[in-house]
């Protein structure tokens, strides 16, 4: 064995015994994440994933290991994930998942085990209505009614008085048009037509000639990535001049890399991080957000950032701030940490983070409100805010 | 539903029908001659879409190391072969075919940036890439097992399926890309517009469906790769290498991917896994043929992009399931009408 070698050997078990060392002494907190970093929702994972390498390593002089695994936006992978970072791993708390269902798939579990947990995904039901179950679980993305008001807002203000809806036939269009039907039958706002069609389409001609007959004055895509490129183009190809709404599912550079010149003009809320720098000063989150922007930048090259991140980041900032007030009752790696843990989170109040303010409570495990949302919109391939 | 629109629905039909009726010849040709279920089909489409964005992003296209990778593997396969039957001299060819020829392209690329050359050498240099990688993938994944059972075959076809998949997310990442149309033309008949693409690729299959059939027809090799799909081991006794006709089914299989993937990208977004439901449907399409029948998989292939159009007018949640339980009625009438004969042995 060369020498040099030996060495490095040497001193990488000292360093280790004394790590093992250190670790018993003062335990470490845990926090175990699971992002769909692969599979369908992947654009929506990576920088999740990405988002927990720039989080603060210490909290409060203790020091915090992320622990990330992906699922695959697979709901049992997930599963195993969340069972394996408890049973394994001892974690204090879970972050995740990215989608819907897994996040669904995960509360089971994270409940059962009374480990808080908080999900990155869109969907209200995650945390909606409170229960047993719900009482483990809070969600930073804002919440798809958020997003439909804004829409709603926008339409009456701007007297548009009908719109046609096409979005994936799945749980994030389904979820959508629920909410904006619900939102929009309350304001008079007429749905003449609502279509759906799936993310690997290469057609959806057939839809929009039916939406364009209903002559809308405008159309809302509930779609997410750059698979809402796709009926915008269409629309455009087949002449129509109305108003179009994205949601903020389409929040990314990719989904301008792609739209081009098809998407220009595309109105869509979004939450405040994606135009931190077109925001007034006096905005409670600008400088959160501008904190986030330029940390993700530095670290994955400039226009990288993108609002899922974002989530990941907004979970980081209720760890970290919730940590302090709960290492004062018990210590990490107990059960006792994992409540105080929980309780330190839902009494959250006003806390500035990278999409709005979380005030958060007993019965609202979200926590943001009007201000987690601004209207953006497309312009000369970028966005933005529209005021 | 007016005139208008069916017409225009009819249009958006055709298009897609004529993808779906090329990978169908496609998968009934690599059927045929191989007994492969060429499940990776789609991924050729999509292989063959996202490297000339890459291209034209000027970004050097993951498939060149794919190429490379394969084509050393299939280097090391076929001169531990050659040493092992004291073929030296087979050596130097082996190299110059399967390292040379990669590593040349990839010099190309390096040296002349991609995304300034016009168009059309675009589509040439993506088309290389792309397809070498189908008999490449023939030789180490199907060669060695080509006695083997259908289902055999059809478990190796979706294990390379999965792997080619897998590595399209590493090399174009979860996001999708579009290119430039070939044309800006558009024609007014009527009231509808005609897109000059959606032309030019119904034109394009026209013309590669015309071209397989003079290949079959007119050309040794087609005839080669007829006589082989009717009787293997009858072709063998003729002095027709087994080996061959199946590396020439699965680069025709491939180039018409590759090229598929090309015509469609202007037309919609291409993502690393789209290509999987594109091959699907020209699947059913080549169903409805039998897995036998050139004309009826074509035919059956436009159907299938016909239905899958007006159905996305009239239900647009249920485009898929109406898609694919076409399948059920068409698998009930050929066990009805045709007699069942015994495949295995």
């Amino acid at each position: 064995m060369p020498k040099p070698f030996r060495r490095t050997l040497v001193a990488a078990l000292i360093s280790a015994v004394a790590a093992t060392a250190a670790s018993t002494a003062l335990a470490d907190i845990n926090i175990g994440v699971s992002v769909s970093a692969t599979g369908p929702a992947a654009s929506l994972g990576i920088p999740e994933k990405n988002t927990f390498a720039l989080l603060p390593q210490t909290v409060a002089g203790q020091k915090v290991n992320y622990i990330v695994l992906d699922d695959a936006t697979d709901p049992t992978a997930a599963t195993k994930n969340i069972k394996k970072l408890i049973s394994e791993n001892k974690v204090d708390l879970v972050v995740g998942s990215t989608t819907t269902p897994n996040s669904l798939a995960m509360m089971d579990v994270a409940a059962e085990n009374e480990t808080p947990m908080i999900s990155l995904a869109g969907s209200a039901i995650v945390v909606e209505p409170m229960d047993a179950k719900r009482y483990w679980v809070f969600k930073t993305a804002q919440n798809d009614a958020h997003m439909a008001t804004a829409i709603v807002e926008y339409m009456t203000s701007h007297n548009l008085q009908s719109i046609a809806f096409i979005g994936f036939a799945d749980a994030y269009g389904e979820g959508w048009y629920k909410e904006f039907a619900k939102i929009a039958e309350a304001r008079k706002i007429r749905i003449v037509a609502s279509e759906r069609y799936q993310r690997n389409d290469t057609s959806v001609t057939g839809q929009i000639l039916k939406m364009i007959a209903a002559k809308p004055d405008a159309v809302l895509i509930g779609a997410a990535g750059t698979p809402a490129v796709l009926p915008q183009k269409s629309l455009k190809e087949k002449g129509y001049k109305g108003v179009i709404f994205q949601t903020h599912g389409v929040a990314n550079a990719d989904f301008l890399r792609v739209g081009g010149k098809d998407v220009e003009g595309a109105l869509l809320p979004v939450g405040p991080m994606m135009v931190a720098a077109q925001l007034p000063d006096s905005y409670p989150n600008k400088k959160v957000a501008l904190d986030y922007v330029s940390k993700y930048e530095t670290a994955h090259g400039k226009g990288s950032v993108s609002a899922f991140g974002g989530h990941a980041w907004d979970a980081g900032l209720l760890i970290n701030h919730a940590i302090p007030q709960a290492l004062k009752k018990a210590q990490p790696g107990s059960k006792e940490f994992r409540k105080a843990l929980r309780d330190a989170i839902e009494t959250t109040q006003n806390l500035p983070a990278a999409h709005g303010v979380f005030n958060l409570s007993a019965q609202d495990h979200q926590g943001f409100d009007q201000r987690a949302r601004v209207m953006a919109k497309i312009e000369g391939g970028s966005w933005k805010l529209v005021k | 539903m007016d005139l208008q629109i069916a017409l225009l629905l009819g249009q958006d039909g055709i298009t897609n029908g004529a993808i779906y009726a090329l990978l169908a010849l496609a998968l009934v040709l690599v059927f045929a001659v191989t007994r492969v279920i060429f499940i990776p089909q789609g991924e050729f489409v999509a292989y063959g879409a996202l490297t000339l964005a890459s291209l034209q992003a000027g970004k050097l296209p993951g498939t060149l190391w794919l190429l490379l990778g394969l084509g050393a593997a299939v280097a090391l396969v076929e001169i531990a072969l050659a040493l092992r039957t004291r073929q030296m001299r087979r050596i130097p060819s082996i190299l110059l075919l399967n390292c040379g020829i990669p590593l040349l392209l990839g010099g190309i690329l390096f040296a002349i940036p991609p995304a300034t050359l016009p168009l059309a050498v675009q589509v040439v240099l993506a088309l290389m890439l792309v397809v070498p990688l189908g008999p490449m993938v023939y030789r180490l994944a199907f060669q060695p097992i080509a006695e083997a059972s259908v289902l055999v075959l059809l478990i190796v076809s979706i294990a390379v399926h999965v792997t080619l998949i897998g590595l399209g997310l590493l090399f174009f990442g979860a996001e999708g890309s579009r290119t430039p149309a070939f044309t800006d033309m558009s024609f007014e008949i009527g009231d509808a517009l005609l897109q000059g693409q959606t032309v030019l690729v119904v034109v394009a299959s026209a013309v590669l469906i015309v071209a397989l059939y003079f290949f079959f027809e007119r050309t040794i090799y087609g005839k080669a790769l007829r006589a082989t799909a009717m009787n293997r081991t009858g072709a063998r006794l003729m002095g027709i290498s087994a080996t061959m006709a199946g590396k020439l089914s699965f680069t025709l299989a491939t180039l018409i991917g590759a090229f598929s993937g090309v015509l469609i990208s202007p037309i919609t977004t291409i993502y690393y896994d789209s290509g999987f439901l594109i091959g699907l449907k020209g699947f059913v399409g080549a169903i409805v043929g039998g897995l036998a029948s050139y004309p009826v998989a074509a035919a059956g292939a436009v159907l299938v992009g016909l239905l899958e159009a007006y159905s996305s007018f009239w239900a647009s949640a249920y485009k898929e399931v109406i898609v694919f339980t076409m399948i059920i009625p068409v698998l009930l009438w050929r066990s009805l009408t045709t007699r069942h004969v015994e495949e295995e042995e």
